[in-house]
């Protein structure tokens, strides 16, 4: 949008709702976004420039700026890379894609069925379903996953009971829970978008593809998927980025093994004591995200106007 | 190559409602066959159960003799023309086009090949990388045939096409739509409630109600001759006369209607009345006379109430009191012999009628075998 288109899109509004409604709307819109996105993040990308330094120290001589935190991520400190923190980067970016994409799998065929397979009470019941388990807070909701995956959980009992494998299975090691959780946790975030999408096709459009020959799958492909683009395209950036930023998730299901990103940025600011460090680590997590997600965009051929349909 | 289209015995139900009720005919290969009646007399069912998305409660639908149950819409040899057209809009009018031999796995060169001779047949050879929205109303219309014989059916089925276009517009199309099809030589079944378009385009009418088929018909026996009060009620405008069987002579039927009018209609289907019976009679306004000096049967005494100029037409509402040479005399403005309803006779405007006054007394008539007695059932809603 131009500049002057904006400019007439608010004294539109303004004409519609009264100076009242208007500045009462702007105002805390603009306030959300600077006070609580903008100035907190330019505050973390300035504190990411800085040194550790004790409170008695900060705006005195030594308060200088420095990439040696930046450094610190790069390199190991004994000229080699840190591979260890860029590794656990690598694979929580990874791991968010791996996440995405089974999301994508899972709620595409779910979105379609309650825009277009379900009618009235039944699609209201649906909606029900899935809205309600997330009346459970986040953390008690990992706490049951561990419960269903551990060694001596659900999953496991049913498995045995039933003779399809013969020693307890580790889920919780093989990170089975962790991508569970993290799959579930997002669901909503990519199902809705979709439906939204979805729901506005004309089903003349799937009948008429379907007269015309096409088996289900191609209608899929050629009527639905090109509808359903800008909705899948805002519900994967969602749950990339809150995936790729998730902690409580792999804090509880998380495998001795893996170490999400956001866990290291955790330490630093909190075990570690170290806000600059951690700062650099979290500005480094969002300009990769950032990256994945635009580079995403560009491979699948999706405008930026596209994602806030 | 077209193929024909059995219909045996077809019941549709959705739940406890009966959308189809026994639908039993057979539409002939190469045939413009349409059915026609108000909305929700279960026509678009109908359709829907041809093309294969839906299948019938009892019966079959066979399709040049095959059974077409478990055939699925993508495997039959229909194409389908939505009512909103349902054109892809997030292609262009060639990708559009060429969608069936896209499905088909027909190369990129031959498709828009096939895509560049279909634009020819419906006269829009310069659109083929346009966008759909950028197309007009009646253009898109054609696209959307084309669409369909890409597809090379045998049958093409079309439900209402033309009835978000206006009036001039789709006054075209329906002459543009039979051209197209005695080109191509298919078979059509065109679904409407527009009677005009019915009456026009088709070889043949079946005209419904409730679920159940009425009547099948060339159009002019449809209007001519209509075998049920709901035909005749539905199909053109007409007078209702609800009356009371005299006497018969054959077909011949003499009746007394309900307002005390003695008249003579015909029987139709040959049905033996019984005096007594209770009928309606069905006379089109157009087949209302002004009365000849010369005496003759069905002569009403009237007044003029209204006249309506129509160009062409006029037309003209009377008030009808009695059967001149019975009980004789003008009838007064009001006393309405007709169910209540005011008689309506349409006059070509070829000046022999001069104008009309408001309460002029005159004497109309019309012909016994233009009066269809048929036995007493619901009519059409106006």
């Amino acid at each position: 949008m131009s500049p002057n288109g904006i400019r007439v899109a608010f004294s539109r509004f303004f004409h519609r709702w009264g100076p009242g409604v208007g500045i009462f709307v702007t105002g805390s819109v603009a306030l959300w976004i600077v006070l609580l996105i903008v100035l907190p993040q330019l505050a973390m990308f300035d504190a990411s420039f800085r040194f550790n330094l004790p409170p008695a120290e900060i705006g005195g001589p030594r308060d200088l700026h420095t990439l040696s935190n930046y450094a610190a991520l790069l390199l190991d400190g004994r000229g080699g890379i840190n591979w260890l923190d860029l590794g656990v980067l690598g694979r929580t970016i990874l791991a968010a894609v791996f996440v995405t994409i089974l999301d994508l799998l899972l709620c595409y065929p779910i979105a379609f069925v309650l825009a277009h397979g379900t009618s009235g009470g039944r699609a209201r019941l649906m909606v029900l379903g899935l809205i309600v388990p997330f009346w459970v807070n986040e953390i008690l909701r990992a706490f049951a996953f561990r419960i269903i995956f551990g060694s001596s959980g659900v999953l496991n009992a049913v498995g045995l009971g039933l003779g399809l494998w013969a020693a307890p299975v580790d889920f919780i090691r093989q990170d089975v829970a962790l991508y569970a959780g993290l799959t579930y946790t997002y669901l909503l975030l990519m199902i809705f978008p979709i439906y939204n999408a979805v729901e506005a096709l004309d089903r003349n459009q799937i009948e008429a593809a379907r007269d015309l020959g096409s088996p289900w799958w191609r209608v899929h492909w050629r009527i639905v998927i090109p509808v359903a683009k800008p909705g899948i395209a805002s519900g994967a950036t969602m749950v990339f980025m809150l995936t790729a930023g998730a902690l409580a998730a792999p804090q509880i299901l998380g495998g001795p093994s893996s170490l999400w990103f956001t866990q290291l940025i955790y330490q630093w600011f909190n075990e570690g004591g170290n806000w600059p460090r951690g700062s650099a680590y979290a500005v480094v997590l969002l300009l990769a995200c950032i990256l994945v997600t635009l580079l995403a965009m560009r491979v699948f051929k999706v405008r930026i106007g596209e994602i806030g349909r | 190559m077209s193929r024909d289209v059995t219909l045996e015995h077809v019941t549709i139900r959705f739940g406890s409602h009966t959308a189809v009720d026994d639908a039993h005919l057979t539409i002939r290969s190469g045939e413009f066959f349409s059915f026609l009646g108000p909305s929700g007399c279960g026509k678009t069912t109908l359709l829907r159960c041809v093309s294969g998305f839906l299948e019938p409660t009892e019966g079959r639908v066979l399709i040049g003799g095959e059974d077409m149950r478990g055939v699925g819409p993508n495997r039959r040899p229909t194409a389908l023309i939505f009512q909103n057209l349902a054109l892809f809009p997030l292609m262009s009018v060639a990708e559009n086009i060429a969608f069936a031999l896209e499905v088909r796995g027909v190369g990129r060169q031959a498709r828009r090949k096939r895509a560049v001779e279909l634009l020819e047949l419906i006269a829009l050879p310069h659109v083929g990388d346009k966008k759909v929205y950028e197309l007009s109303g009646g253009q898109r219309q054609r696209v959307a045939i084309a669409r369909a014989l890409a597809a090379e059916p045998q049958i093409l089925l079309l439900d209402e096409p033309l009835s978000a276009l206006d009036l001039k517009l789709r006054q075209h199309m329906r002459s543009e739509l039979r051209a197209i099809q005695r080109r191509v030589g298919l078979t059509f079944i065109y679904i409407t409630h527009d009677q005009g378009e019915a009456l026009t385009m088709s070889d043949r009418v079946a005209v419904m109600s409730e679920g159940r088929i009425e009547q099948v018909d060339e159009p002019l026996a449809v209007y001519d001759h209509p075998k049920t009060s709901f035909v005749a009620s539905f199909v053109g405008e007409t007078n209702v006369l609800p009356a009371t069987v005299t006497g018969r002579d054959g077909t011949d039927v003499t009746l007394q209607t309900d307002g005390g009018l003695i008249v003579q209609g015909f029987a139709v289907g040959r049905r033996q009345y019984r005096a007594g019976e209770r009928c309606q009679v069905f006379v089109r306004p157009e087949q209302i006379k002004v009365a000849p000096p010369e005496p003759g049967p069905n002569r009403l005494a009237a007044r003029v109430l209204a006249e309506e100029f129509e160009g062409n037409l006029r037309h003209v509402s009377l008030a009808v009191g009695g059967s001149v040479g019975g009980s004789g005399g003008a009838p007064a403005v009001g006393a309405l012999a007709v169910g209540g309803q005011p008689l309506r006779m349409s006059v070509v405007n070829d000046g022999s009628l001069p104008p009309l006054q408001p309460d002029a007394a005159l004497t109309v008539t019309f012909d016994p075998s233009v009066a269809s007695v048929l036995p007493e059932g619901p009519l059409a809603r106006a």
